[in-house]
């Protein structure tokens, strides 16, 4: 497979994961607002904008519609809904003889959707705050795009090379996000142990649960019972729930040993090497040692894992030095 | 005998059917048909009208969700554009074909000669047959060619030609394109779309198939591969998705199952070619390349172009590469050199040619400049370099300021234009609304050059869907429509 085929398949997966991250953070988000007293506004809006990463030029400015209008519109913005869909499709525009033609169609109306002009004025947050338009419905219609886009590729997709890029996109980015969203929630929920639980940390727990697709998945393992520990090792190291950190590793590895074992050679040392360790801590770990050492540190530690094994991929694959190319 | 004036004819969807002097492909005269449209008439008038737009819409979705688009430049959105369709097919009998078949397979026999003589000996030159000058002159011109070996002497392995029909129904060649010709995507589209909407008229008729082009495309990339490679890895360069034609390069690579390559793609080493693969560097032996020869590589030719593969030149000057097709042929689809192709047919082949040119006048003539700077509100004004129905003056449909500005033109540079009569070429039945209307119609096969000379029967039949208009350019409004040729 061409070295810019593979490039573009990984980040057409990469940038749909994190639209569909940031638009389920703010449809959560907005929906909670609603049961919270204005007062604790300023506190998850801080921890939504932590959670994305801090996007550059987005501020907090006391509006929340003005915030969910430039997370979803703002083009300037490079880690905005809008943009990453944009970036999505310009990166399969470029493959499309590679990719199946459901796929295509797929990406390509969510492309049309979001990008008609009438939605963004839909969306206007004057709009919003005067109730006369839902974010909710338009970011609903995202994240259903996005499955559907998900299911097609699995479904239609030789699971060949291709494939297993798109895979490696899609779980490296799920990973970093979820290890920087329990980072966002940490200093509210396990900051502190020894805070009284009031009525809102029920709802802070739960927002957190479902930023993550996990309420339910959670409660079918720990029941309704919700404690920050409990969440903190779900998502963390769940070895079955999709959006858990670790699962996440286990699928990046588990595609990283086939694109290898594909290319049958053995100059991946550094990569198995990078992604072997992150999967085995995250195998070998126990939420308690994590919690009561440094938690902040290991969750930055992965991300921090996470990009180096992305930047090796690079290396690796895409964009090796042609000296070292021909010597092998 | 043609009618002159209007003639109206006596089915609803006929109406305004208006025959005028330019040859029809469907009717005789008033009344009377060509034998081989019958059968096509009685299907179309047997469909009601609702059928008939149900049928062109389902045509229409067709070609939207496969996304069968071109690219408009010079426009900051929407720039992805359908192709527009038509549905009446159009139809080629087994005789008119076969002299089309024998005069493109002599022309482009006459047309590698010429390539491989003025870059190597330059008998022609030396003969006075075509003068020095006008090669020379030409700016693609190639002197990295010069006495260059190409295999198998194959200088254009894919051609396609422009062909218009005049008033007596004879075929005769508008233009050659030598360097890199599009459309062959939407001839083989056209074709499956027809297949499925209009299944039974379509099996009444004995259509020759064409769909096995792209293998025979595939088979002449092969058999180009440099000596020594018997598995050759063949791929397609692309300028990229910005490029007009990305979704026929992305379609042939695929029905091909060859690489669609970008320059990015490609390195050079030691005058090899490799592709940058996820398992390292992959050597490439032919490369069916849709750049043009001035973007193609930044050491041998544009500095500032970020298209092509530097080094690539002296790879193809080492014989390690096959480029189809070669650099340099832009020469000899030259509009100026165009006016010598007769003669250079004579020249090799020592035959008439089959089919004959457009009368030709050379603005490097004093005489043929004076009588078309006298004339140009009645004849077709064409700039040499240009492509795509761009930089061209229509005489009777222009302007007195735009004849001036082109009369400076020419006389500040005569050796970029040529002139044409305004040719009526024939005109093809289209569905316009819910009748059929006479569009003007041209045709343009694809001619395979490798072992042999190879024509898929049929071509791109291109519309100008504008009433009157005769310009048939996708970049100019044009449309397109299937084109059958009959096996009898």
């Amino acid at each position: 497979m061409l070295s810019r085929v593979a490039d573009s398949l990984y980040w057409m997966s990469r940038y749909l994961e994190r639209a569909e991250h940031t638009t389920r953070l703010l449809d959560v988000n907005l929906n909670l607002m609603l049961d919270e007293s204005p007062l604790s506004a300023e506190r998850r809006w801080q921890r939504v904008l932590q959670a994305l990463g801090k996007p550059k030029d987005i501020e907090w400015t006391g509006d929340p519609y003005a915030l969910t209008q430039s997370l979803i519109f703002d083009t300037e913005n490079k880690a905005s809904i809008l943009s990453c869909i944009i970036s999505a499709r310009e990166n399969s525009r470029h493959v499309r003889e590679q990719i199946s033609t459901e796929q295509w169609h797929r990406l390509n109306s969510l492309y049309l959707q979001v990008t008609r002009p009438e939605m963004q004025q839909q969306t206007q947050s004057e709009a919003l705050a005067n109730g006369m338009a839902q974010p909710s419905e338009f970011l609903q219609s995202v994240m259903e795009a996005v499955h559907q886009f998900q299911g097609v590729t699995d479904s239609t997709m030789n699971h060949g090379e291709g494939w297993q890029f798109i895979q490696v996109g899609r779980y490296l980015e799920r990973a970093s996000a979820t290890a920087l969203l329990l980072q966002a929630y940490h200093v509210d929920l396990w900051g502190q142990p020894e805070r009284i639980v009031e009525g809102n940390e029920y709802l802070d727990w739960m927002g957190l649960l479902r930023s993550a697709t996990a309420f339910e998945a959670y409660c079918k393992v720990y029941t309704a019972d919700l404690t920050p520990d409990q969440i903190f090792e779900f998502l963390l190291l769940d070895e079955e729930f999709p959006h858990s950190v670790r699962f996440s590793i286990d699928s990046v590895q588990c595609a990283l040993e086939k694109i290898q074992g594909d290319s049958g050679k053995s100059r991946a040392e550094t990569l198995r090497r990078l992604s072997g360790r992150l999967h085995a801590s995250l195998n070998y770990s126990s939420a308690d040692d994590i919690l009561n050492q440094d938690a902040l540190g290991y969750l930055s530690s992965i991300q921090e894992q996470c990009r180096a094994i992305h930047e090796t991929i690079y290396e690796l694959y895409v964009d090796y030095s042609i000296q070292t190319a021909l010597a092998g | 005998m043609l009618p002159t004036q209007s003639t109206q004819f006596e089915h609803a969807a006929l109406k305004n059917y208006l025959l005028d002097h330019a040859y029809d492909e469907m009717f005789k005269g008033p009344g009377d048909l060509h034998q081989h449209c019958e059968l096509l008439l009685d299907h179309f008038a047997s469909l009601p009208s609702e059928e008939l737009q149900r049928r062109k819409q389902a045509a229409d979705l067709s070609f939207l969700n496969q996304g069968i688009t071109f690219t408009v430049y010079g426009r900051e959105e929407g720039t992805e554009k359908i192709f527009p369709y038509d549905l009446i097919p159009r139809i080629i009998t087994a005789a008119e074909w076969a002299t089309v078949e024998h005069g493109l397979t002599q022309r482009i026999t006459a047309l590698n000669l010429f390539l491989k003589d003025i870059y190597n000996e330059g008998r022609i030159l030396d003969d006075g047959i075509v003068p020095r000058e006008v090669v020379y002159s030409c700016k693609h011109y190639r002197r990295q060619m010069a006495g260059l070996q190409v295999p198998r002497n194959v200088y254009i392995a894919v051609c396609g030609t422009d062909l218009i029909r005049l008033e007596n129904g004879e075929f005769v060649v508008l233009e050659d394109n030598l360097r890199v010709p599009s459309g062959v995507s939407y001839m083989l589209t056209n074709r499956r779309v027809m297949k499925r909407i209009f299944p039974q008229l379509f099996r009444s008729y004995n259509v020759r198939p064409i769909e096995q082009y792209t293998q025979l495309l595939l088979g002449t990339l092969r058999s180009l591969a440099p000596e020594g490679r018997p598995e050759p890895n063949i791929v397609l360069l692309s300028p990229g998705v910005f490029n007009s034609a990305y979704y026929e390069h992305a379609y042939l690579a695929r029905q091909m199952g060859i690489e669609l390559v970008e320059g990015r793609d490609l390195v050079t080493h030691d005058n090899v070619v490799y592709m940058r693969t996820t398992i390292g560097l992959r050597r490439v032996d032919v490369i069916y390349r849709r750049v043009d020869d001035d973007f193609i590589d930044p050491l041998a030719f544009r500095k500032d172009s970020i298209l092509g593969v530097a080094g690539l030149f002296n790879a193809y000057r080492a014989g390690n590469v096959t480029l189809a097709n070669a650099f340099g042929t832009g020469v000899a689809d030259d509009k100026a050199l165009y006016a010598y192709v007769p003669e250079i047919i004579k020249y090799y082949l020592s035959e008439e040619p089959v089919l004959k040119n457009v009368e030709t006048y050379l603005m490097t003539r004093p005489k043929e400049r004076q009588h078309v700077l006298a004339n140009l509100d009645k004849l077709v004004v064409k700039a040499v370099g240009e492509s795509g129905g761009y930089g061209m003056l229509i005489g009777p449909q222009s302007t007195k300021a735009q004849q001036e500005e082109f009369a400076q033109k020419i006389q500040a540079d005569p050796r970029n234009y040529i002139a044409q009569p305004t040719i009526s070429f024939s005109r093809a039945p289209c569905l316009i609304g819910d009748e059929l209307q006479p569009r003007h119609v041209d045709l343009r096969p694809y001619v395979l050059y490798g072992d042999k000379v190879t024509i898929v029967p049929g071509g791109l039949t291109r519309v100008a869907l504008n009433q009157g208009s005769l310009v048939v350019n996708s970049s100019q409004g044009g449309g397109s429509k299937d084109t059958w040729v009959l096996s009898q």
